[in-house]
């Protein structure tokens, strides 16, 4: 009886371990299936995403003007319309895109494991990330700087006053280094409470647990509007860093990079050609080659890129050209109240820049 | 009729060459995950190794048992300060923790085997509502309740005197600065300690041999408490104290407790540390009730028809019995304690997760070196909890003769 079913495990046993013999013992073939599978998950993000029919788009947990979902869990933003961008160019449907909220901690893990395809959640490009993390930054669709918001009852004027103060931030993200940098810097002594939910940081500053609470300036924004009383707090004037925000994608799939890298870029020289969704479809005949080549009836640009021809106009009619989805999300009629500054086209003073289709 | 004695048919080299096998595959399957892991994280342009354990990390941590004791310095600490910061970080709370729940806990679980109704009443509420509720929630509860509920940063209670106090950036007090001489009153604190164990084992040994009291528990702390207080003062005081300093003058900004006089606890540690050890002493309640419960009524029948008073029968009797149901299960709370303490990146407690596996992993991005060395902590607490908890049980287990 025993002797029964000792033979039996030994059979599994050797059965398996054969099997595992059999599966690994030619090097060679093993050799050439681990390069296949790889090539797969680096190199083919397109073919991936139109297999499953959507982009999945890593955004934040709520960041209103950036990524936000309303009541009824549609997702706006300017972070979401880069996402949306993408989607029209790929399938002509600006809605085939999932979200999965990610806090700033967990973003690049769940870039690397492929959990999702675009990373668009206001993300600081800075040269560690670019080179050591395995990503590659597409471009920036928002030029941020980190600043301090403080009760306007501490009566400081100046981010200089503030010696020894406590202060609140999210944790992984590039404010903890810069506001260590710029107190160390200026001398100043002070104390962190990082958190790791934008949320929770705003409810321990509001409840008084530390004086400053400091992130990128338009987030400041987003975020005195959960406030009890926005009106008792101010941000102050200074800017301590540089924050290119932008859409991150993995490293090692150039052709995925540039469909991302190319949707931002088609939004901004929209703008800049004056394209919008209102009047893109009629200025599709338009005599202006350069509104032509970007718009489709001119050359073959969309499928250079791996795309229809009219992606660009799928992009423009669905979501918009950069300045529409700037005024519908963060610009002055919104509750950011951010004006475009140095987010303006370059030749209205700004310093956005796009290379041309061509 | 003859054995077979072909050697497949050998039960020894049969078993043997089978787990062989196993072993080579398991072997195989091993440095197949590692190869690949490594060929895939080339692909990905990135690195594999320890070397960023010796970088600089540039960002604030806040000040705790943790930063105090690694004197941690932005600009010249490295990303291996800030791993051992978050391990004596964890470990305290995860220590202080369990000291605090099974003392909660032991209380509440004989609570509700009290005569007493409104005892047993709350007790049973206390439980039923703890571990019923889950711990992220009431780590939140009590982090904004704990906030909420304090005075703001430009006031303060005071305890005695202003020696110490508290408001919402933490509770301020006198932090101890060694002189010349501290370290024989520690050396002469330990041998008191040693002495009063000593009393201890030999006060049970005469009771046992002839039945002679001898009050050892009050005689061994006097001694602890009047003997280092006395080498305190023969050594001239050896101890400086840094009291808190509070201000209310001056510009709204300098008002408040005083940076770098006293010490501080964080309010982020007093959430964390109150929400481990309530929630995990609902659940040691239960098992100290299990426990006191599996023990059959005729024992306390015999103690009591012996004389012995019900203080005395529960703490000679009952426990020791009880005890060796006990402690398999308080084993897997303690362990359950110390990796919910991870919970506390949720409020801004610097442990291990949030600094170690938060911000610096953000920063270098080595996820399977980092992750890997957080786990071996976690494992090396939990065994180190587990074979602690082993010993003892085996010391106070059913001597079977």
């Amino acid at each position: 009886m025993s002797n029964n079913i000792i033979i039996g495990i030994g059979a599994l046993v050797i059965g398996g371990a054969a099997g595992f013999f059999i599966g690994s013992g030619n090097e060679k073939i093993v050799e050439v299936e681990k390069i296949v599978e790889v090539e797969e998950s680096q190199a083919s993000t397109l073919d991936a995403v139109r297999a499953k029919g959507f982009i999945q788009c890593g955004v934040s947990q709520g960041l209103p003007g950036f990524s936000n979902s309303n009541d009824d869990g549609k997702w706006t933003g300017i972070d979401v319309d880069l996402c949306r961008a993408v989607a029209a160019a790929v399938f002509g449907d600006a809605d085939k895109v999932k979200y999965t909220p990610l806090s700033a901690k967990q973003r690049f893990t769940a870039l690397a494991s492929g959990e999702i395809d675009i990373l668009s959640r206001n993300t600081t490009w800075t040269m560690t990330r670019d080179t050591q993390l395995g990503l590659n930054f597409a471009g920036v669709n928002y030029y941020d700087g980190q600043g301090m918001m403080v009760p306007k009852s501490l009566g400081a004027k100046s981010s200089m006053e503030l010696d020894g103060a406590n202060i609140c931030t999210n944790t992984g993200t590039t404010t903890e280094l810069n506001i260590t940098d710029y107190f160390r810097a200026n001398g100043m002594s002070f104390n962190l409470v990082a958190f790791e939910k934008a949320d929770e940081v705003v409810a321990a500053y509001d409840s008084g647990r530390c004086d400053v609470y400091t992130t990128d300036r338009s987030g400041l924004a987003a975020q005195r509007t959960k406030l009890t009383n926005p009106d008792d707090h101010m941000v102050l004037p200074e800017i301590i860093s540089k924050e290119p925000l932008g859409p991150v994608v993995r490293q090692g799939d150039d052709s995925w990079f540039n469909i991302v890298r190319w949707a931002l870029r088609a939004m901004i020289n929209a703008e800049e050609m004056g394209i919008s969704s209102a009047n893109a479809n009629s200025m599709v005949t338009d005599n202006n080659p350069a509104i032509k080549r970007l718009l489709g009836s001119e050359g073959n640009f969309g499928q250079e890129l791996g795309l229809s021809n009219d992606w660009a106009l799928n992009i423009i009619t669905q979501v918009g050209n950069y300045e529409e989805s700037y005024e519908r999300n963060v610009g002055p009629n919104t509750p950011l109240k951010l004006d475009r500054g140095v987010n303006a086209l370059w030749s209205d003073g700004g310093i956005l820049y796009a290379a041309p289709v061509r | 009729m003859p054995r077979n004695s072909s050697f497949i048919y050998n039960q020894n080299i049969r078993s043997n060459v089978f787990q062989v096998l196993l072993v080579l595959g398991l072997l195989l399957g091993a440095w197949w995950l590692v190869d690949n892991t490594i060929f895939n994280l080339s692909a990905q342009g990135k690195s594999v190794g320890f070397n960023f354990l010796s970088q600089t990390s540039g960002f604030q941590i806040s000040s705790t048992l943790g930063t105090w004791v690694m004197e941690y310095n932005v600009g010249s600490s490295t990303y291996l300060d800030v791993y051992f910061i978050g391990i004596i970080n964890t470990f305290l709370v995860a220590v202080l923790g369990i000291v605090a729940a099974t003392f909660l806990g032991f209380a509440m679980g004989i609570m509700r085997l009290s005569q007493n109704i409104v005892i047993r009443g709350f007790a049973t509420i206390y439980v039923e509502v703890l571990r019923n509720v889950p711990l992220l929630l009431q780590l939140f509860f009590w982090y904004f309740a704990v906030l909420r509920s304090l005075p703001s940063r430009r006031g303060q209670i005071e305890i005695f005197e202003g020696a110490a106090g508290i408001n919402i950036t933490g509770l301020y007090l006198p932090a101890p600065i060694a002189q010349s001489g501290a370290g024989i009153l520690g050396l002469a604190f330990i041998l008191f300690v040693g002495i009063a164990i000593w009393l201890g084992r030999w006060a049970k040994k005469r009771q046992y041999e002839t039945g002679q009291i001898f009050p050892a528990f009050w005689v061994g702390l006097g001694l602890i408490v009047f003997g280092t207080a006395l080498v305190y003062l023969v050594m001239g005081q050896p101890i400086d104290w840094s009291f808190p300093v509070f201000k209310d003058t001056g510009p709204a900004l300098r008002r408040g407790f005083q940076i770098g006089d006293g010490m501080v606890i964080v309010p982020e540690f007093i959430a964390v540390w109150l929400a481990l050890s309530l929630y995990t002493a609902a659940f040691i309640a239960e098992i100290v009730r299990a426990g006191i419960l599996a023990i059959s009524k005729g024992q306390t029948e015999a103690a009591y028809s012996l004389g012995l008073r019900p203080g005395i029968t529960l703490r000679l009797v009952i426990i020791p019995q009880a005890l060796r149901i006990i402690i398999p299960p308080l084993t897997s709370q303690y362990l359950n304690l110390t990796k919910n303490s991870s919970l506390a990146v949720a409020i801004a407690y610097p442990e291990l997760v949030s600094i170690f596996a938060g911000t610096a992993l953000n920063q270098v991005g080595k996820e399977i070196e980092m992750i890997g060395m957080m786990m071996a902590v976690y494992l090396t607490f939990s065994l180190l909890t587990a074979a602690f908890m082993n010993w003892f049980n085996a010391r106070v287990k059913l001597v079977e003769r």
